[in-house]
């Protein structure tokens, strides 16, 4: 095998995550894949490792375990010059509403997890002066919407999170880059109906990614044409958005 | 949402359900790959589709053997080991298809007659039944489930993972005979004569009459062997919109005679050509099944068992060239001995392809030449037809009554249903 440089990928079981792994491990990345359901981890890694004969290793990793998430960073045998926040959940917003857990889940999962995670991270790359971070938000984070706020709110206070790291990482050289995805066809949204032209495929989305990160990018909208909806969404008057059922 | 296999025809409504869901087993439904079959195999109201079950899981470089997830496509495998020196040891005419498709229609080559089906590269497959109990199914496990599964179009159970041989080659290249025949006798003695050679396929020209009946050009050859196993994506050509048909005509006229007749020499010629032009010429044209237009077409093949083939050919060749219902080229293979599973489509004989373009008198017409070729004792393709009836079936193939009990019995036509089953009943 190799002694590339290691990437390191946390929910490394969304299918987002897959592609993104499947890129970087056809460039001669070796890999970190962290996640919950290790069993599925395996066949990901056994995937890598026939198609690109790279190095890849898995961890069992729980974002809402926080006391863990300084600890796994840890663990890992020689660091990495790049990660990718992936995880994330999203429940029905009707539903999240009257359940705490559900409420606790989703805070806990997309914002409080990958704040521990990344605190640990930021400290280890400030001092080598070298890295990149790749979070992957959403463009539900961009205003609140009845239909999808709770969620939406973890996904903006990720993304405000994400724009101060970049602040403070700015002067030790390390890339921090905001993804922020409108759909995409994975298992989050399996159930949904999703319009043709606005849904992007997991694949599209990790070209993007790795482009992104080529190229320097601090915030990437995918598909492109969301920064405009998203910039249109927010321009419409409250007493107008007010009405509407977005 | 719309969606169709590779014929255009039927276009059907179909609603997508998910392997991980809880109401996946409410409704019969039926599983497809990457829809590379031409009829109504793969579609039904509800359909599973594999294509995101796509992960390699183990592969022996001393043996061969690969397993990997039903949805890996066959294009995969080939782009994954070719530059390690390893090559599928079956592959149809494109490398667009599913291992599950490859599996579950037990698909047949160019190597027929010297190798036999895609399944006897096969060890071993683990399949999903409707109770959620996973079945590990090879030649002494599980036998029956192992014979009805392989060419059983999806109807047995949801394939999951294959275990499968490939071979070691040495080069990315073949080397390639051509040998031009006058007429029909002339390429039937031409398979035979060079029957020692691994990979075959003639190209035939439907059009041709009288004296000239059957000319084809027959390409015949085998991997070399020069350590040639560089990789590179193959360029694609694309058919942007679907065609009227009077494109069509002079395309294929074209085609055929700029492309495939003139461009050869009489005799024999012999030239180096790339793996992907000689298994997968027309891949290099995406959508290439656009050219026939809107209303789709039907593939149409068949095979004659071997004493018969060549008066067989000759009648059927005759009546299409006389319907200038046809397209101008064809495809003539020759197959090796059939194998034990119970609806595989090969019998030692002779086998051709062809399409027809959609229109309201092919029905009647392909109906028709079904009765002559299950009169010389032969079948239709289940991967391609979308016309075949009942009783039509139940002739040609012998073990269907047995798959239909098979089916009965283990509960599996309650879960399991295409648009084909429901049409020849089972
Ligand atoms: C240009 C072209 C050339 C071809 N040449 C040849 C040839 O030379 N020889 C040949 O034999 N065939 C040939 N074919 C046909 C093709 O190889 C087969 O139809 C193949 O099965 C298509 O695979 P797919 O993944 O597209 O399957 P689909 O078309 O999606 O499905 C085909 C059948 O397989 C079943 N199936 C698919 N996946 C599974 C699974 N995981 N579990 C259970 N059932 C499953 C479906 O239910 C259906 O009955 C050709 C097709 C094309 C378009
Ligand atoms: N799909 C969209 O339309 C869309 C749009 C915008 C943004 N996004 C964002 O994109 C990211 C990737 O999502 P996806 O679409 O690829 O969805 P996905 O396939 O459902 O992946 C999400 C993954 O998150 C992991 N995860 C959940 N909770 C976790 C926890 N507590 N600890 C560790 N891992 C956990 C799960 O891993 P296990 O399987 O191991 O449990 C799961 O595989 C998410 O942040 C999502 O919010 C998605």
């Amino acid at each position: 095998m190799n002694n590339k440089p290691w990437i390191s990928i946390f929910g490394a079981n969304s299918d987002i995550a897959i592609e993104v792994a499947r890129i970087y491990a056809s460039n001669g990345y070796n890999l970190y894949l962290l996640s919950r359901n290790v069993s599925s981890l395996q066949r990901i890694k056994a995937d890598l490792q026939i198609r690109f004969e790279v190095n890849v290793e898995i961890y069992h990793f729980d974002a809402t375990d926080f006391k863990k998430n300084s600890e796994i960073y840890d663990i890992l045998p020689t660091k990495p010059i790049g990660v990718i926040i992936a995880f994330g959940v999203m429940f029905d917003q009707k539903s999240t509403q009257d359940s705490i857990k559900l409420i606790e889940l989703t805070v806990e999962t997309n914002f409080l997890g990958s704040i521990t995670i990344l605190e640990t991270i930021a400290k280890d790359f400030e001092a080598r002066k070298e890295g990149f971070i790749v979070g992957i938000s959403s463009v539900a984070g961009e205003r609140g919407r009845q239909s999808n706020y709770i969620y939406g709110s973890t996904k903006g206070a990720f993304s405000i999170y994400l724009e101060g790291l970049r602040h403070r990482l700015y002067k030790s050289n390390v890339r921090v880059i905001t993804v922020k995805p409108g759909f995409v066809n994975t298992k989050m949204t399996e159930n949904l109906k999703l319009p043709f032209i606005l849904t992007a495929s997991p694949v599209y989305v990790a070209k993007k990614i790795f482009y992104a990160v080529e190229k320097n990018k601090k915030t990437v909208y995918i598909k492109s044409i969301w920064r405009y909806i998203m910039l249109t969404i927010k321009l419409i008057p409250d007493f107008l958005f007010n009405r509407t059922s977005l | 949402m719309k969606i169709s296999a590779w014929g255009r025809y039927p276009y059907i409504s179909s609603e997508q359900v998910q392997l991980d869901n809880s109401s996946l087993w409410s409704e019969p439904f039926i599983v497809n790959g990457n829809l590379r079959s031409y009829g109504d195999a793969a579609l039904s109201r509800k359909h599973l589709n594999t294509l995101k079950y796509n992960k390699f899981l183990n592969f022996d470089y001393i043996s061969g053997l690969l397993t990997c997830d039903a949805g890996i496509l066959l294009s995969e495998v080939i782009e994954v080991f070719l530059p390690r020196g390893f090559f599928p040891l079956v592959v149809p005419g494109t490398k667009l298809i599913t291992i599950g498709g490859a599996l579950a229609c037990d698909i047949h080559g160019k190597n027929h007659h010297s190798y036999g089906c895609f399944s006897n590269s096969v060890d071993s497959f683990k399949l999903l039944l409707p109770n959620n109990q996973i079945l590990f199914c090879n030649r002494n496990i599980n036998t029956e489930y192992f014979h009805a599964t392989c060419g059983g179009m999806g109807l047995t159970g949801i394939i999951l993972e294959i275990s499968f041989y490939l071979k070691k080659i040495n080069s990315k290249w073949i080397n390639q005979k051509s040998i031009k025949n006058k007429n029909l006798i002339e390429t039937f003695d031409s398979f035979e004569y060079y029957n020692q050679i691994p990979y075959s396929v003639a190209w035939i020209d439907c059009l041709a009459r009288k004296k000239n009946l059957g000319r084809s050009i027959l390409m015949v050859g085998d991997f070399c062997n020069d350590g040639d196993l560089s990789f590179k994506q193959p360029k694609k050509l694309n058919v942007p919109f679907n065609f009227p048909s009077f494109i069509l005509n002079s395309f294929s006229v074209k085609l055929f005679n700029n492309f495939y007749y003139r461009k050869f020499p009489a005799g024999v010629s012999e030239n180096k050509v790339l793996y992907e032009d000689f298994f997968f010429p027309l891949d290099s044209i995406q959508n290439w099944n656009r050219i026939y237009g809107k209303n789709g077409f039907i593939q149409f093949q068949f095979i004659l068992p071997k004493e018969v083939s060549f008066i067989g050919l000759e009648s059927i060749l005759n009546k299409i060239s006389n319907s200038q219902l046809g397209s101008f080229l064809a495809v003539l293979k020759l197959y090796g001995k059939s194998n034990d599973n119970w609806l595989s489509f090969p019998i030692e004989g002779y086998s051709l392809a062809l399409d027809f373009k959609m229109s309201s008198d092919l029905p009647n017409f392909i109906e028709k030449l079904t009765d002559e070729v299950i009169e010389f004792g032969g079948r239709i393709y289940l991967a391609k037809d979308a016309l075949l009836k009942k009783e039509q079936f139940d002739i040609s193939y012998e073990k269907g009554n047995e798959f239909r009990e098979f089916r009965i019995k283990n509960q599996l036509h309650k879960y399991f249903s295409s648009l084909q089953s429901q049409r020849i009943g089972i």
